[in-house]
């Protein structure tokens, strides 16, 4: 909402400067966004009277006019404006006057005519976007009145950003109401007297949907002057609110929509076919709007109709065929309560949002809808003339909005605010605010005034008296709560020692957008459905993200693109995957690997990310909460990754994640290189770890046994490793691979493992003979289970 | 060379001193023991032949020899020293290295400036006994709008350019919804935050359509307004480690009343105006307010017997603010060269 300062002003007139008042407002919930002046700078400009238009002797489109400012002589001023004429009021900058942009008027000769100065248009003047002639100013303009004077320019537009439940302060007169009561000051709001009718002219209204329009007012003018032009001082408050002057009639309905909160409209009477019906659309039914707009109206949309079709969107614009327009002689004025609730998100639906649906879908005062009648009427007759008949009002006392006394209790103040106020103060806030009170127990019975519809509540009381007596003046404070210690599992999965993990492995961690592109979706994870946006903001970011590759690899697109050659990146963010009717919005935790696996440095050999250098970190992400003995990596094929190089990770048979090469399909496809490595990891199913326990440790010496044995290349390491556990129990502590060695010196299809052993008792140093005893059991199982030989 | 045999003590003496000098390292020296103290050296031939001296002679010329022996063998002694001195000094310098060569191995990545900010008010609040929970982002209608008082159509909606799937389900619009899911399930007394990611139908300048939000929530017997206001403002001066201006600004959200919107001091300009404050002074960082009467009847607790404050804030804005990160959209790009700003600074 814009509106301007001088025209507040003669509401409510406080001893405070703009700023001041603008800081009020916003310090009271009604946020200032921006305070303008209503007219750039300029200087030298005053009202003169055209006396004499002659045609200039050497240039067809220039006049030469003698202009009265009032004394002295008549100045001779070239003008090319083709509405300027005799007896004219205009704007006249002398010279040496200052234009807005800095310009100044000097004496000038224009095609051999003196010309001492200049006629002014409105754009000129910075009084509009653009004009087609000069500024005409009224008959009884004051001669050599400064133009900044006469106009009132010494004024600011403010804009205020109100929240959807002030609806009750869009109009000059709700911000007079809130000045008044910040600076406890009187607001005076002009006389609005009833308008006696001066004939029988009325048309008959049907209002079939009375919950929708509770109350329907309206009237017949006849007789308005179509030649008959809006006053500049309306013209010009309607500018400094950000609206245009149009035509007499909308302007003065624009002009009470803005004094006093009330939207209306003005019918030209003779477009109309019989009667006014207030009732839902038809199916079938179109209209076509004033903005020219035709509309297929669906049948839950209010209109108003005449006896054949419908003639307006109820509360959001009219239509074009019955508007004013110049020819009108005769109009309809309506104005009307719809409720804000069977109004909320129509205008939405077709496409529209107008000043009117804006008030009418946050609540116009019910009670209003009289008095702004009135007010119209009155303006319009100073205006266009003609003869008002009478007011035509239907109401429907059960759909109109009832009075809501709310009980509000003194203490229950303090509760919620956190500071004690004395009665007198929250007396004069309620009054002033437009509350009615009385006393009830413990504090009083409070009938807010009837345009306040998010007064509903007790609490909304409290915040409006909390909000005047300012939120700064109530204190700052700690609240005593109860001191529980809260639930910690120790052995659950820390995340944030996983991403401190992985930083110091050189990870760096990106956040990606929730949705991604379908087609790149589908190229990761084909076998999903991901679930589609209806209103996406575009194609590439219309699915939500079943996986998190997709986005990773996005990165580490844009990243190569930007010349970056060695690429670590960790995501943790849900994935959303269906499964029939559910939606399951799981954790994850995921992974990319790209280049050399250290940063490129002196002293030792670059070699390129491998399968089993992302796997030591998957190994360590696994490790922090659980003994990696109970995971399993198992060979898989998925979509996205090298067959021959990609594993699922299970726990028993609870699937936790995946890691792998990137398919060479794909890294072709989405050229990146061929060693891109991703891992994926799903945090819930990592939730559950275990505590460390401890077991004692032998103080007798520890023996290492070397063993190189070859299988067949299909055996696992996994099986091999099993293999040894499973034959040895009573000494074996520990089993690790140092050596893996396929090529020219062995079979082919055969492969050595170097196994290194690490025996120990708890209670005793071991023989030689029973470790002899415990290489030679495992030995056995080897060549049993696993068809394995010694490597000789 | 003379025999050694034919020279005096004093002369074998002399000359052993001599040789033990000039020899340059530890073997020659070795060596130059072995002429003199060896077996068969000059000094030991002499005390051999003490046998043939007469007998009166002998206890002189024998405490001659010997005396002889103890100067050699101390300065043998001296000598070695000093060559192995010498010898480890030599290795010292050749083993000299450059220590302003870097340093190998794996270089740290860093933590996404988001998560950086999100640690931090999660350690602040949670040091404030505020329990951090976690809720859906596909949310439905309900729990982001209807129970938070926003009715369909209301025009509080608009405000929330919403994602929607279909009918019932959408992505949320706020972490707000979490408020609710925590109250369906726990009684009072609640102390939560709820960090994540949330989601909005915009794109501009100024706008990402996901960004991250925290909300907090404290649901008690005996609290206020002027609690909200202490929470805040110490949450905010820690965050920022500076004192700063804080305003209330009453403001508008359905399921709070009262409801303020909170303006910290620019922390740019320290609040004489620039540009990131549009020349007010004021950035605007957190909405909150007393939970609104309706929604805890909704979740089942009673409002009279009940308040509850809550409180949300923008990550996105808050790290901007702390970092001087200047665009939103840097955020999502996730340009390494943006990330290692916040990491440790390796290399990459």
């Amino acid at each position: 909402m814009k509106f301007s300062e001088a025209w507040l002003r003669t509401w409510v007139h406080p001893p405070v400067d703009t700023q001041t008042l603008g800081e009020q407002l916003t310090m009271a919930g009604l946020e200032v966004d921006g305070i303008e002046p209503a007219a750039p700078e300029f200087s030298g400009v005053y009202v003169g009277l055209v006396q004499q238009v002659d045609p200039h002797p050497n240039a067809e489109k220039l006049r030469v006019c003698q202009v009265d400012l009032g004394q002295g002589e008549p100045l001779s001023i070239v003008c090319g404006a083709p509405n300027v004429a005799a007896q004219m009021r205009v704007p006249v900058a002398i010279v040496g006057a200052r234009l807005p942009g800095g310009h100044r008027i000097q004496k000038a000769k224009l095609r051999g005519q003196v010309s001492q100065g200049m006629i002014c248009s409105a754009a000129e003047l910075g009084l509009a976007e653009s004009s087609s002639g000069i500024l005409s100013l009224p008959a009884d303009a004051p001669l050599g009145m400064d133009v900044r004077e006469y106009l009132a320019l010494e004024d600011a537009c403010i804009e205020i950003d109100l929240t959807p439940d002030r609806g009750d302060c869009l109009s000059i007169a709700g911000i007079a109401r809130e000045v008044g009561v910040l600076n406890r000051c009187t607001v005076r709001a002009p006389a609005i007297e009833p308008i006696p009718p001066a004939t029988e002219a009325r048309i008959p209204v049907q209002v079939q949907a009375p919950e929708a329009c509770p109350r329907y007012v309206c009237r017949v003018i006849q007789g308005i002057d179509p030649r008959a032009e809006t006053p500049l001082w309306m013209q010009e408050r309607l500018r400094r609110s950000g609206l245009r002057a149009l035509h007499p009639v909308v302007d003065v309905t624009n002009y009470v929509m803005l004094e006093l909160g009330q939207p209306m409209h003005g019918f030209d009477l003779a477009k109309l076919q019989g009667e006014i019906q207030v009732r839902l659309a038809r199916a079938g039914e179109a209209l076509t709007l004033l903005n020219g707009e035709t509309l297929s109206l669906e049948p839950d949309t209010l209109v108003i109709a005449d006896q054949e079709r419908p003639i307006a969107l109820a509360g959001i614009m009219g239509g074009a065929e019955t508007g004013v327009s110049t020819e009108t002689r005769s109009i309809v004025l309506e104005s009307a309560f719809f409720s804000p609730h069977p109004l909320m998100g129509k205008a939405r639906r077709y496409g529209l949002h107008t000043d009117s649906s804006h008030r009418f879908e946050r609540g116009v005062d019910p009670e209003g809808q009289v008095r702004a009648l009135e007010r119209a009427t009155a303006l319009l007759l100073d205006i266009a003339g003609g003869q008002p008949g009478p007011l035509l009002e239907i109401a429907s006392e059960a759909h109109l909005p009832q009075p809501n006394p709310l009980h509000l209790r003194r203490s229950r103040i303090q509760q919620v605010l956190g500071v004690e106020l004395a009665e007198e103060a929250i007396e004069d806030i309620l009054h002033r605010l437009g509350m009615a009170l009385e006393p009830a127990e413990g504090g009083w019975q409070v009938l807010p005034p009837s345009g306040r519809f998010d007064l509903v509540l007790e609490v909304d009381l409290i915040a409006e008296i909390g909000r005047i007596h300012g939120y700064d003046h109530i204190p700052t404070r700690h609240a005593i709560t109860s001191a529980v210690p809260q639930s910690l599992p120790e052995s659950a999965y820390d995340l944030h020692r996983a991403r401190t993990l992985l930083v110091a492995r050189g990870y760096y961690e990106a956040i990606t957008y929730s949705f991604v592109s379908p087609e790149l979706q589908r190229k990761i994870d084909p076998e999903q459905a991901p679930l589609a946006l209806a209103n996406p903001l575009s194609a590439e970011l219309s699915v939500m993200r079943t996986s998190l590759w997709p986005g990773l690899l996005q990165v580490a697109r844009s990243n190569r693109a930007r010349q970056q050659e060695r690429i670590r990146l960790f995501e943790i963010g849900l994935r959303f995957r269906q499964a029939g009717e559910e939606l399951h919005q799981e954790k994850m935790l995921a992974g990319l690997a790209l280049g050399s696996v250290y940063p490129e440095q002196w002293g030792s050999p670059k070699r390129t990310v491998d399968f089993f250098d992302l796997k030591g970190d998957v190994e360590a992400l696994l490790s922090l909460n659980a003994s990696l003995d109970r995971f399993r990596f198992i060979p898989m094929p998925l979509a996205a990754l090298h067959p021959g190089q990609s594993a699922r990770i299970v726990r028993g048979d609870q699937i936790v994640g995946h890691l792998g090469l990137l398919h060479p399909a794909l890294a072709a496809e989405l050229d990146l290189p061929e060693s891109t490595y991703l891992f994926e990891l799903l945090l819930p199913a990592l939730e559950t770890g275990q505590l460390p326990r401890f077991s004692p440790i032998s103080r007798y010496p520890a023996i290492r046994r070397d063993l190189a044995i070859l299988v067949d290349q299909d055996i696992s390491y996994d099986q091999v490793r099993d293999c040894v556990l499973r034959a040895e129990t009573q000494w074996l502590q520990e089993v690790f691979l140092f050596d893996l060695y396929q090529g020219e010196k062995i079979d082919s299809g055969q492969k050595s493992l170097a196994l290194g052993l690490i025996l120990q008792a708890p209670s005793q140093t071991l023989t030689e003979q029973e470790i002899d005893a415990s290489l030679g059991k495992i030995l056995a199982q080897l060549r049993e289970e696993l068809g394995a030989t010694l490597r000789e | 060379m003379m025999n050694s045999s034919d020279l005096g003590i004093a002369d074998l003496q002399a000359r052993a001193l001599a040789d033990i000098q000039s020899a340059q390292d530890l073997a020659e020296l070795d060596q130059v023991r072995v002429r003199y103290l060896g077996k068969s050296g000059a000094i030991t031939a002499q005390l051999k032949q003490l046998g043939r001296l007469p007998k009166e002679a002998r206890p002189q010329a024998g405490r001659q020899i010997n005396q002889a022996k103890a100067r050699i063998q101390e300065a043998l002694q001296t000598r070695k020293e000093a060559l192995t001195q010498a010898v480890l000094e030599a290795r010292l310098a050749a083993e000299r290295i450059d220590p302003s060569l870097p340093g190998r191995g794996q270089t740290s990545g860093g933590l996404h400036p988001i998560t950086r900010t999100l640690v931090r008010i999660e350690r602040l609040l949670s040091q404030a006994g505020f329990s951090v929970v976690e809720g859906p982002e596909v949310e439905d209608d309900y729990h982001n709008f209807e129970a938070l008082n926003i009715p369909p159509h209301h025009p509080a909606r608009a405000m929330h350019d919403t994602f929607y799937f279909d009918a019932h389900r959408l992505l949320r619009t706020h972490t707000s919804p979490v408020q609710i899911r925590v109250m369906e399930c726990q009684r009072p007394p609640i102390k939560i935050i709820a960090p994540g990611r949330v989601y909005r139908c915009d794109s501009d300048l100024t706008h990402t359509p996901m960004f991250h939000q925290v909300e907090g929530l404290l649901v008690d017997r005996v609290l206020s307004f002027a609690d909200l206001k202490g929470v805040l403002y110490d949450f905010l001066t820690q965050f920022f480690e500076r004192k700063l201006d804080l305003r209330f600004r009453p403001s508008y959200f359905p399921f709070t009343e009262p409801s303020a919107e909170v303006d910290i001091q620019c922390v740019i300009c320290g609040g004489s105006g620039c540009r990131v404050c549009k020349q007010s002074g004021w950035l605007e960082v957190l909405g909150c307010g007393m939970v609104y009467p309706k929604v805890l009847e909704q979740v089942g607790i009673d409002p009279e017997a009940y308040l509850g404050y809550a409180f949300g804030m923008g990550v996105e804005r808050l790290a901007m603010l702390r970092y001087g990160i200047d665009d939103i959209r840097l955020y999502f790009e996730n340009d390494l060269r943006f990330l290692r700003q916040f990491g440790s600074g390796g290399k990459p």
